[in-house]
């Protein structure tokens, strides 16, 4: 058979279009099959992968259960997971690589807030939606995130009152670990101590990760503090509350009051010397409830670890998936990052901690914030809690309040920011 | 101000801890040990595992780990670095390979996790020590009170120092490093054995760090990359102390500690450790062979 030119043409042009077709067949029948892929992006490996792995279980556990139940209107949730590799610059590679190549609705991901802001500019140029479930800094307004985790006036607006009014501390040292997080935190606490007349004697910073802390602890010994309020984060707390116990300090006379020792850190440390010392955050293992235990259970049987422990940044991990489920249900069939988010404003939730609802201004999570005391068997007693969620403000630090809003569904109202 | 110098002897005995072992082989080896980190992690990760399975304290660990350690420190000086001699800069490459699989090791349970089996005390989390009751809380000197685990590890760093002093100084074995150290390939001509003293030379070095892993244990948190700090100050002290030179060291260590100690009194810890790096530069400016050393080689 002999091909002249037209021919030709005519049969590449048919294959072609065969070889394009085929594949959107296959996709819509696959569509079909209802598979709704979701990024899940945390460190696997590298110096923050004892945390992060916590949170990506916790992400995949919450998965496992709504897929369990039939997943959302009928369609499964398909994980796609990626290793952050605790690096800022590859977190965003593959945040790329999720948002571009695989096309997630959704991203579930980072534990860090260097680790958020080096894929914040991905989903905001792309328009796609990232669920963040640590505590955090505040000062970001992203249409493109959904924030579950607590800011600092769900951490710090009752805690630092309840320090100065019922322990009757007034003398704060404030320490912390020298990056972004600590400082945006003192900042908040110096307004909060002086507003409820207390003051503050120092606000001191260590090395992120350093853990030599002979010299501040001498130095909180003789700063004439009554309390310390604790900033510190990763593994220099445990060397810190070593520390302070080793030269002779007790949380009965002086106690560390921490924004982030969690029951992670008490495990690593040893409880006996955390015993005495309190934390705030909105959520603790030790919760009484039934929803609470019931969580802490099927998290360990997932884990196939009988002594895993549940935390703050994890258990929102958790109750964000079902927050995005809710959102995906309510967005329907046409399910985009913009549906998603247009659904997922005002979205309620009973979480183990408690009701959760996605601020439908500022898109932060109502929590209620709660005060544990560290017992000696490593759990949280809880002295003090709210009875309801209160109103996230990741600007508090800047003068933000309930009725004030800098962060709004229309954005950032920069004229109210005075730096 | 007692606390103060206190502070900064403790930081200076830490740094020597650590550095003991690294002057010996990088400088009677000629040697850049990068894996050194790593044996003092072992040392920190025997103390664990034998408190769990064995039930022993702190102080019965520090056998074991000098054991444990200086095995393994044999073990890659045969394997791997009686090849790379007179080769520094590949040493430093090949010893930094076996750190990371070590660290690796550990991270994963020695590949036991891939099989679902895991070892209590060993992965990717962090470990904790039980410190021994009376190594707790505070003793009183001259009138100030001061952490006794920071007296404890002072102490063990005198008794060591001085112990390697003596097998350098006043051993046969240790009169044959010193000529290893001063000239090879005279050492050998005279009849010594050059392999075999590496060989054992290194196996202290490691075993020394197994020790430090030891004291650590007490105060820092243990885990697999706990050792690639401690290597860096490590280097700091020889370097600045010359070369193979033990009272270098300890003159080195005792002069950043207190250096370092007193800054963070007067200003902070962060502008503290500036401060160190500062005049680690100066030093090795004005004398690029350190504070002590000899001509040699």
């Amino acid at each position: 058979m002999k091909l002249n030119r037209r021919e030709f043409f005519k049969n590449t042009a048919l294959a072609g279009a065969g070889m394009i077709a085929a594949p959107a067949v296959l996709g819509s029948s696959a569509a079909a099959a209802e598979e709704i892929p979701v990024g899940v992006l945390f460190s696997h490996t590298g110096g923050l992968s004892i945390i992060e792995k916590s949170l990506n279980d916790a992400t995949l556990m919450a998965i496992a259960e709504i897929n369990e139940k039939g997943g959302i209107n009928g369609r499964k949730i398909k994980p796609i997971i990626e290793d952050g590799a605790s690096d800022p610059k590859t977190f965003n590679e593959k945040a790329s690589k999720l948002v571009v190549r695989d096309r997630v609705v959704s991203a579930f991901a980072c534990y860090t807030s260097a680790s958020r802001k080096a894929v914040l500019p991905v989903f905001e140029k792309r328009n796609n939606l990232l669920f963040y479930p640590t505590y955090y800094e505040g000062f970001e307004c992203s249409k493109n995130v959904v924030y579950t985790g607590s800011t600092p006036n769900q951490q710090l607006s009752v805690f630092i009152p309840w320090i100065i009014n019922t322990l009757g501390k007034k003398k704060f040292f404030i320490v912390g670990s020298n990056y972004i997080y600590p400082r945006e935190m003192a900042k908040v606490c110096k307004i909060l101590i002086e507003k409820n007349g207390g003051e503050w004697v120092a606000d001191e910073y260590l090395e992120l990760g350093h853990s030599e802390w002979g010299s501040m602890v001498n130095k909180i010994k003789s700063s004439g503090c009554d309390v310390v309020l604790s900033n510190v984060v990763g593994d220099s707390v445990v060397a810190f509350y070593r520390e302070f116990k080793n030269q002779g300090l007790s949380h009965d006379k002086l106690p560390i009051c921490a924004s982030v020792t969690s029951e992670v850190e008490i495990a690593a440390m040893g409880a006996e010397y955390a015993a005495g010392s309190y934390t705030s955050f909105p959520y603790f293992q030790a919760i009484d409830s039934d929803r609470n235990k019931s969580f802490v259970e099927r998290y360990r049987a997932y884990v196939k670890d009988p002594k895993a422990v549940t935390h703050h940044a994890m258990e929102s991990a958790y109750f964000q998936v079902y927050l995005f489920a809710q959102a995906a249900a309510k967005a329907g069939d046409k399910l985009t990052p913009e549906t998603i988010r247009a659904a997922v404003l005002g979205q309620e939730f009973d979480a183990p901690n408690g009701h959760v609802k996605v601020d439908a201004e500022n898109q932060h999570t109502y929590l209620t914030p709660r005060i544990a005391q560290w017992q000696a068997d490593g759990q949280g007693k809880i002295v003090q809690q709210l009875d309801a969620p209160i109103r996230p403000l990741p600007y508090v630090a800047y003068g933000e309040t309930e009725t004030g809003l800098y962060c709004k569904a229309s954005g950032l109202d920069s004229t109210k920011l005075k730096l | 101000m007692v606390d103060t110098l206190f502070i900064g002897l403790s930081l200076g005995s830490i740094l020597l801890l650590v550095a003991l072992g690294l002057t010996i082989t990088y400088g009677a080896m000629g040697v850049i040990n990068m894996a050194h980190g790593e044996m003092v992690m072992i040392g920190a990760y025997t103390t664990v595992l034998s408190g769990i399975y064995l039930g022993a304290n702190l102080l019965v660990a520090m056998p074991i780990a000098f054991v444990i350690s200086a095995g393994l420190g044999w073990a890659i000086e045969k394997v791997l670095v009686r090849r790379l001699y007179g080769r520094l800069i590949d040493t430093l490459l090949a010893t930094w390979g076996v750190a990371l699989v070590l660290q690796q090791a550990v991270r994963l349970e020695f590949g036991l996790s891939f099989l679902g089996i895991h070892v209590e005390g060993l992965g990717p989390g962090l470990q904790n020590v039980d410190v021994p009751d009376f190594l707790r809380g505070t003793i009183t000197i001259l009138g100030t009170e001061v952490n006794g685990y920071r007296a404890f590890i002072i102490l063990v760093t005198v008794v060591m120092t001085a112990v390697t002093w003596l097998i350098m100084n006043r051993t046969p074995i240790g009169m044959q490093v010193r000529a290893v150290m001063r000239n090879r390939s005279m050492a050998a001509a005279c009849g010594i054995d050059v392999a075999r003293v590496n060989a054992l030379t290194f196996a202290y070095g490691s075993g020394l760090a197994g020790i430090a892993g030891v004291m650590m244990s007490g105060f820092k948190t243990v885990f697999p990359d706990m050792g690639a700090p401690m290597v860096v100050d490590g280097f700091m002290v020889v370097v600045v102390g010359g070369v193979g030179s033990l009272l270098g060291a300890v003159a080195a260590s005792g002069l950043l500690g207190e250096i370092n100690g007193l800054v963070a009194a007067v200003t902070n810890d962060i502008l503290a450790r500036a401060v160190v790096f500062g005049t680690v530069i100066v030093v090795i400016v004005l004398m690029p062979r350190g504070l002590f050393s000899f001509k040699g080689r």
